[in-house]
């Protein structure tokens, strides 16, 4: 599984004796015909932010649920802080916020705190967790009349109660505004700083960019890249040139090819594609040196990104 | 927090169970105004449309009269509406994402469906004194100890009706799940003789009647009133159908459990 994998893994060396956080070993779910998740091994150390990035449908929810002990593994196993997952949430170790649902709509804000507070053996105060979510002046409102970003928050404020030492967001911010997804990163940026180990899903590369000291690429039920955000950005954002070049053969392909940050040359009749990270470089030779016209630089999308990621990892 | 071990952190007591939940779920369920008005109001209207004030109402049922016949049998199906509709409050839990939701904390499946069934026996109790409290003021008369026998065995008696809302939590997943079983409840309580006594009604219903689910629970709940034994029949008929919807509720339950 781990052959096709882009290593670009840079962490520090776990510390002595340290616990991981999480532990997930050769993870596989179907539903049906669908494999879900196809092998995933993963291991969190206590302190670090981690982005699980990926398009929908890569698998990360499955993974989550299945670190959560909310579903059951096909194979493989998920450990948290060594325990099972289940008993890692009994403890108060872990808490989530979930993408949606998971509220009762006729209870009021602090009822559904004081509640979920009377669930577990400790917990921070009600007061502290509202105010820390930034819901405290909504503490009165009915579930039912809370907005999407206020009903998220609310989840946040749940999954503080227990003080936990790792938090886990599923695609917190899906349907909220710009300035909605900013503040309640801010929130959870914040509450990270105290030390807590955070593991939030997203399919958005900015996020993962912004808010996490690592991330692990899923596609397609596997972990296709895993390191620090600025290398998997830097694994993604490359460029595309496109060019037409009359009478293009191998001997152009070859020449581009020695171009610096050229990744591949791909030939297409009279078109030439390049891809890489220096798209000024291929420009200017194409346009100075050759008889190139009607050029076009795109950038490469996650998308894209993914999809050579993931057909790299497939053919080997 | 610490990082180079694994921080010691305490499981909570009977699975999670606690006086707080219990106070905040029943407050929600007084909160929700069709519950109510199904459970308590409409029991107790029933009683004041079909008991009092008819040439019947004043003529004896044994050690009461009439009037008390109908208190009774207003009170079990209030109990029957207020245990199955707190019961099937698990289908607008799942359908709300709630359940899961709560397996993100220490609550036991055990601990929640416990408290789901005390949540629907309370509003039962509610709803039985609050019928005999509007039989006492409104010229229901029975002997003294019969109004404490028959309260306890409408209210006990409801039991199977909790396991039968859990049951048809699990089995329907509407968050409406109660605008299907009202009218079922309804039959079940005509079945059981609770609107028009059996004795009325031709052989063929009657045998038909018999093995329905409120039929064993309505004999019970009058025999102290009437003085007449219930018979086996009665017994078993409460018996058996409490371990059905039981049985039932916990076959779904532990196979939603290890589903998700």
């Amino acid at each position: 599984m781990l052959a096709g994998m882009t290593q670009i893994e840079t962490a520090p060396p776990p510390v002595a004796h340290a616990v991981p956080a999480v532990e997930l070993r050769g993870l596989t779910k179907s539903f049906g015909p669908v494999r879900a998740v196809r092998g995933i091994d993963l291991t969190i150390r206590p302190g670090e932010i981690v982005a699980f990035l990926g398009p929908n449908g890569a698998g990360k929810t499955t993974t989550i649920d299945m670190a959560l002990g909310l579903s059951r593994p096909d194979s493989g196993t998920a450990r948290v802080y060594g325990m099972e997952p289940q008993d890692a949430v009994r403890r108060g170790l872990v808490s989530a916020v979930m993408q949606t649902g998971g509220l009762l709509k006729d209870l009021t804000v602090a009822e559904t705190l004081r509640l979920t507070a009377s669930l577990f053996s400790d917990t921070r105060p009600v007061a502290e967790v509202l105010s820390r979510a930034g819901i405290s002046d909504v503490a009165d409102r009915r579930v039912v009349k809370c907005s999407g970003g206020q009903q998220q928050r609310l989840r946040f404020a749940m999954a503080l109660l227990p003080d936990p030492e790792l938090l886990v967001l599923d695609e917190p911010t899906t349907g909220m505004d710009v300035t909605g997804r900013r503040d309640f990163w801010s929130a959870i940026r914040q509450d990270a700083e105290a030390g807590r180990t955070v593991l939030f899903a997203t399919h958005y590369l900015e996020e993962a960019d912004a808010y996490a000291d690592r991330v692990v690429l899923v596609s397609q039920g596997q972990v296709v890249a895993d390191g620090t955000a600025s290398q998997v950005k830097a694994l993604v954002s490359g460029r595309t040139v496109r060019a037409t070049v009359p009478e293009a053969g191998e001997a152009l392909v070859a020449r581009l090819r020695a171009l610096p940050g050229v990744e591949d040359v791909e030939l297409r009749g009279d078109s030439v594609l390049v891809a890489g990270s220096d798209s000024d470089a291929v420009a200017r030779y194409l346009l100075t040196d050759t008889a190139a016209r009607d050029l076009e630089i795109t950038s490469r999308g996650l998308e894209d990104a993914f999809i050579t990621l993931t057909s790299e990892g497939t053919q080997k | 927090m610490t990082t180079a071990t694994i921080p010691q952190r305490r499981v909570p007591p009977l699975g999670g169970f606690n006086r707080t939940l219990l106070a905040l779920e029943l407050r929600r369920m007084l909160r929700n105004r069709r519950t109510v008005v199904f459970s308590v109001v409409m029991p107790v209207l029933f009683f004041l449309i079909f008991g009092p004030g008819k040439k019947y109402s004043d003529e004896s049922a044994g050690h009461g009269n009439v009037t008390a016949f109908i208190m009774i049998s207003m009170a079990v199906y209030g109990a029957m509406l207020a245990t199955t509709g707190g019961g099937a409050m698990v289908a607008v839990e799942r359908g709300l994402g709630w359940s899961r939701q709560l397996r993100l904390t220490p609550l036991t499946a055990g601990a929640y469906i416990a408290v789901k069934v005390l949540i629907a026996m309370s509003l039962g109790g509610i709803s039985v004194a609050v019928t005999y409290a509007a039989g006492a003021l409104s010229g229901a008369h029975m002997d003294g100890p019969v109004w404490v026998e028959t309260a306890v065995v409408a209210w006990v008696g409801s039991l199977v009706f909790a396991a039968f809302g859990v049951f048809m939590g699990y089995v329907l997943p509407s968050e409406n799940v109660m605008q299907v079983v009202g009218p079922a409840l309804a039959l079940l309580a005509f079945l059981g003789g609770l609107f028009v006594p059996l004795s009325q009604m031709g052989a063929a219903f009657q045998a038909v009647a018999k093995v329905t689910p409120m039929y064993g629970l309505s004999e019970l709940v009058h025999a102290p009133l009437t003085g007449q034994s219930p018979g086996w029949a009665a017994v078993a008929n409460v018996v058996v159908w409490l371990a059905l919807f039981a049985g039932g509720a916990a076959w779904r339950f532990r196979k939603d459990t290890a589903r998700v």
